[in-house]
């Protein structure tokens, strides 16, 4: 496929930057005109000075030089990449959505509604008693999950200052349970890519607060032997967080809470199509079993005898994961979309992905030595160097896996297509797979060329930070 | 699909395809994809019922149709400011909607520039030399200020100093972040809605790692010690953290100014308007703490032909690489709400934005004045400069007149018994004869 990305600097005349349109506006400072004292202002301001309709070049140039969801496919592995519904925004746009958090409850209610229901809904789906809609991103989420588990063992006068977490985990995992206070017990896989149970066994104790696990782990796999993984940590006094970033390989088919977990954050950017909008926002609702909902963040929501809805301060509260309410014209966005697909459509939706991982992966002629897999898969770009494969994969007009992870596949290539692709979509990535892998080493180090930017230095970027147009202003 | 019950809408297989896929896979059906035990297989029965699209968008817009049709003059750290109807449109192309965190830079120079202009804004409006393309929300970025304090600074200590007046909220997410930490948090008390200097300067000493201060504060009061409060914080070596927002930040004291160390705040009270406490989090710092930062930096570098490109950068200090040693969890944040706030920024400019933060001393002093010529309210309350908002005293029960007001069409927030405060930006300054109006009937 012919593809060529836009790119709107020239070599030596316009160059779309904002620096280039910097103006200062002086205050007014003690005039007679002036709003405050000289002592009490800043003394100048300096920013671009646009007319609108360049703005409106300028913006829609950059947008240009952005490759999303709708440029093509997009099969970023963990990162669920779905098409996400113009239906999303729409909903979003009301302007009766537009409500200040520190509005009387009583004249909110149909924002509560929508998070009443929504509440309800993912703990339907997840098999979860109750959930939280705070935490503003997956995250967020780990991290309110952490604190609802330290809790819990605080209170019943637990001294568990351990979490385990497998090898093959997302980095967040171990981040969030770092910034809980935790000490991080990490988990090697066992030869099958799934959680080794001797390991494991060896790993439990009367210090473990909790495993963090995602299922289908970040290779795929479902962990089979789940259930005796939760009895393990339970038998050991510990609890089971579930990681909900692979939800989308499992809608319909399985659920948390049945599989034993206690505590879990949903990715409704990633599970329920809200847009990641360049990287956020997000949300990371976090749902529970009856046990821990007295732990969960205030306030939280609830529908009242007369189908009205108030705020409340669960009784064990861990306090607060947001200054607010957490991203709430996202979690509308989810809202709208688990109202528009209903049960059939989530399954299918489940159905769908699982599929294409696996069509994706009968096409491909590298070797995926783990399965079976569920929603994606980790190639092995064998001697070739993943990144190089990556970035010339771009020169076909599709946007490359995950790369370099998990480690556990050498030159791994993590791969994700979703539900959305169709078949000729993913007989496309297929063909820039094989195009890339087998091309010789002069193109690959010389990839991407069809693309707003040749090969980025990353390590010049490191050394030499530049990060503000300030960099721009002496001699470079 | 386009009907409703039989599957994804978003899933374009047609069952002929599907059938070409499960062959090619060599499966009799989807199911036989999944390696689920049956011990714990679902039947897919959530119980909630598929809808049309214009079903979907009918009954959102009927639930949402609840709220009550309000004119807020509420703020306390979430403001609404107008947005230009092209900031909406522009930020609102799918390329930006759709796209994700910037792995592959080569394909995301738009997005990548876009941030990086974000940075340099906030760059220019603080004064100090970095500044992060965006975290959750005001809270958090106070959160993980506190924990940047621990880090950087060398003597051992472990207090952080808020004044009285921050919100409740706020403090609440800072002591979670602190119990991770094992910071703990203290109190300045504030006089006549600013920081107490002398009650302060009694207060720090070297346990101290951090002083937090807002300007304006959430009383709309305009701090008038700053310089003071960040020579106290450097004489006791601990990090001066100011929270503010980028109106404010055009018109008031420039941070750097005053010795502030750390700048947080709400960056999303420009372009992204009300949205229930949704916003996107502020952080500038200075450059000696660059490895530190928490969150994605956007750096330019050249491509492999010496043109300037734009990458993320400095993520070993990131959870993906170094995971429980990274300076913050943070992976996905607001940065689509960060580039809301440069296009807005970009459209008012430099005098754009200085004028929108003047009216909101002018506005509030305005709408202070008429309210205080009201029998039964004395406004403002403290003696000082404001900034969109302030402080109303009433002999009645505040929230009683809150309650009325809310009946004739307005949201005000109650402080205290006999203490009510109203915040006026550009968003509501057409509905204040209104509320004036109102007020006289009510108060």
């Amino acid at each position: 496929m012919r593809y060529d990305q836009a790119r709107w600097a020239d070599d030596d005349a316009y160059e779309p930057l904002l620096v280039e349109k910097r103006e200062a506006a002086v205050s007014p400072g003690d005039s007679e005109d002036a709003p405050l004292p000289d002592d009490l202002t800043r003394d100048s301001l300096s920013l671009p000075a646009l007319a609108e309709p360049e703005l409106a070049r300028h913006y829609t140039r950059l947008s240009q030089e952005t490759y999303g969801v709708t440029s093509g496919p997009f099969p970023l592995g963990s990162c669920t990449m779905k098409y996400n519904p113009p239906l999303l925004e729409d909903v979003a746009a009301d302007p009766s959505a537009a409500v200040h958090p520190d509005r009387p409850v009583e004249t909110i209610q149909g924002t509560l509604e929508v998070m009443a229901t929504l509440q309800d809904w993912l703990g339907r789906i997840g098999g979860m008693d109750a959930v939280t809609l705070q935490p503003p991103a997956g995250a967020a989420g780990e991290y309110t999950g952490l604190l609802i588990a330290k809790a819990y063992h605080e209170d019943h006068g637990n001294d568990r200052d351990e979490v385990i977490i497998p090898d093959s985990a997302h980095g967040t995992n171990f981040a969030s349970a770092a910034m809980a206070g935790f000490d991080v017990v990490e988990l090697p896989s066992a030869e099958d890519g799934r959680v080794d149970m001797d390991a494991l066994e060896a790993a439990v104790g009367d210090s473990t607060a909790a495993l963090m696990l995602t299922n289908p782990n970040t290779l795929g796999l479902f962990e089979r032997d789940i259930e005796a993984i939760a009895e393990i940590v339970h038998d050991a006094g510990g609890l089971l967080y579930y990681d909900g970033a692979n939800l989308n390989a499992l809608l319909g088919r399985a659920r948390p809470g049945d599989m034993g977990f206690d505590v879990m954050h949903y990715n409704v950017h990633k599970t329920f199509a809200t847009p990641h909008g360049g990287g956020g926002p997000g949300a990371g609702p976090v749902g529970v079993v009856s046990d821990l909902a007295p732990y969960l963040p205030e306030p939280h929501v609830r529908e009242t005898a007369d189908s009205d809805y108030e705020l409340y301060e669960p009784e064990r509260t861990v306090g607060k994961v947001h200054g607010f309410h957490g991203n709430w014209l996202v979690l509308l966005k989810a809202y709208a979309y688990i109202r528009r697909l209903g049960d059939a459509g989530l399954s299918d939706a489940s159905a769908k992905a699982v599929l294409n991982a696996n069509y994706l992966a009968e096409q491909i002629d590298l070797e995926i030595p783990y399965g079976p897999f569920h929603h994606e898969f980790v190639a092995s770009a064998g001697d070739r160097d993943a990144i190089d494969v990556a970035k010339h994969m771009l020169d076909f007009g599709v946007h490359p896996p995950t790369t370099k992870w998990p480690e556990l596949v050498s030159e791994a290539l993590m791969t994700e297509p979703t539900e959305v692709e169709s078949k000729e979509t993913l007989d496309q990535l297929a063909a820039a797979f094989e195009a890339a892998s087998a091309a010789d080493a002069a193109d690959l180090d010389d990839a991407p060329r069809r693309t707003t930017a040749r090969r980025i230095d990353q390590v010049e970027a490191a050394r030499n930070p530049r990060l503000s147009w300030h960099a721009f202003d002496g001699p470079e | 699909m386009t009907d409703t019950g039989r599957g994804s809408p978003y899933a374009p297989h047609t069952a002929a395809e599907t059938r070409s896929m499960l062959d090619a896979v060599g499966v009799d059906d989807e199911e036989a994809l999944f390696d689920v035990p049956n011990s714990i297989r679902f039947d897919g029965q959530f119980g909630i019922d598929a809808r049309s699209e214009s079903a979907t968008r009918r009954e959102a817009r009927r639930t949402l149709a609840r709220n009550d049709d309000l004119v807020s003059f509420l703020g306390r750290g979430h403001y609404a400011h107008e947005i230009p109807s092209v900031v909406a449109d522009l930020a609102s192309r799918s390329e930006f909607l759709t796209s994700y965190t910037q792995y592959q830079p080569e394909v995301a120079q738009g997005f990548l520039q876009a941030l990086f202009e974000y940075q340099s804004m906030l760059v220019e409006l603080t004064g100090l030399e970095i500044a992060n393309c965006s975290m959750h929300d005001r809270a958090t970025a106070l959160g993980e200020a506190a924990t940047l304090a621990t880090r950087v600074r060398e003597t051992a200590g472990s207090t952080v100093l808020v004044p009285d007046l921050v919100r409740e909220e706020q403090r609440a997410v800072l002591e979670n972040y602190a119990r991770g930490g094992d910071l703990s948090i203290a109190t300045v008390p504030t006089d006549d809605g600013t920081v107490d200097i002398d009650a302060l300067e009694g207060i720090i000493d070297e346990e101290v790692v951090m002083v937090y201060a807002e300007n304006p504060t959430v009383r709309g009061t305009i701090e008038e010690g700053l310089e003071t409060i960040g020579d106290l914080a450097a004489a006791h070596d601990a990090l001066f953290c100011l929270g503010s927002d980028p109106v404010a930040l055009a018109l008031l004291e420039e941070p750097a100014s005053v010795g502030a160390d750390v700048v947080v705040g709400d960056a999303g009270t420009l372009g992204l308007g009300q949205a229930y406490g949704m916003g996107h989090g502020l952080f500038a710092t200075r450059e000696d703490f660059l490895r530190q930062v928490p969150g994605r930096l956007v750096g330019a570098s050249t491509d492999q032909s010496g043109r300037r490109a734009y990458t993320l950068t400095l993520q070993t200090r990131e959870q993906h690489i170094r995971r429980e040693r990274a300076t913050s969890n943070i992976c996905t944040n607001q940065a689509w709400v960060a580039l809301r706030t440069a296009m807005h920024v970009a459209w008012l400019g430099p005098d754009g934005l200085l004028e929108l933060a003047e009216d909101c001393v002018r506005n509030a002093r305005e709408l202070a004045a008429r309210v205080d010529e009201i029998d039964g309210l004395h406004a403002p309350v403290h003696d000082r400069h404001h900034f969109r908002e302030f402080v109303v005293a009433t002999d009645q029960p505040a929230d009683a007149i809150r309650d009325r007001l809310a009946k004739e069409g307005f949201a005000v927030h109650a402080v205290d018994e006999h203490r009510l405060q109203l915040c006026v930006t550009d968003a509501n300054e057409h509905a204040t004869d209104r509320l004036v109006a109102a007020l006289r009937e009510v108060a």
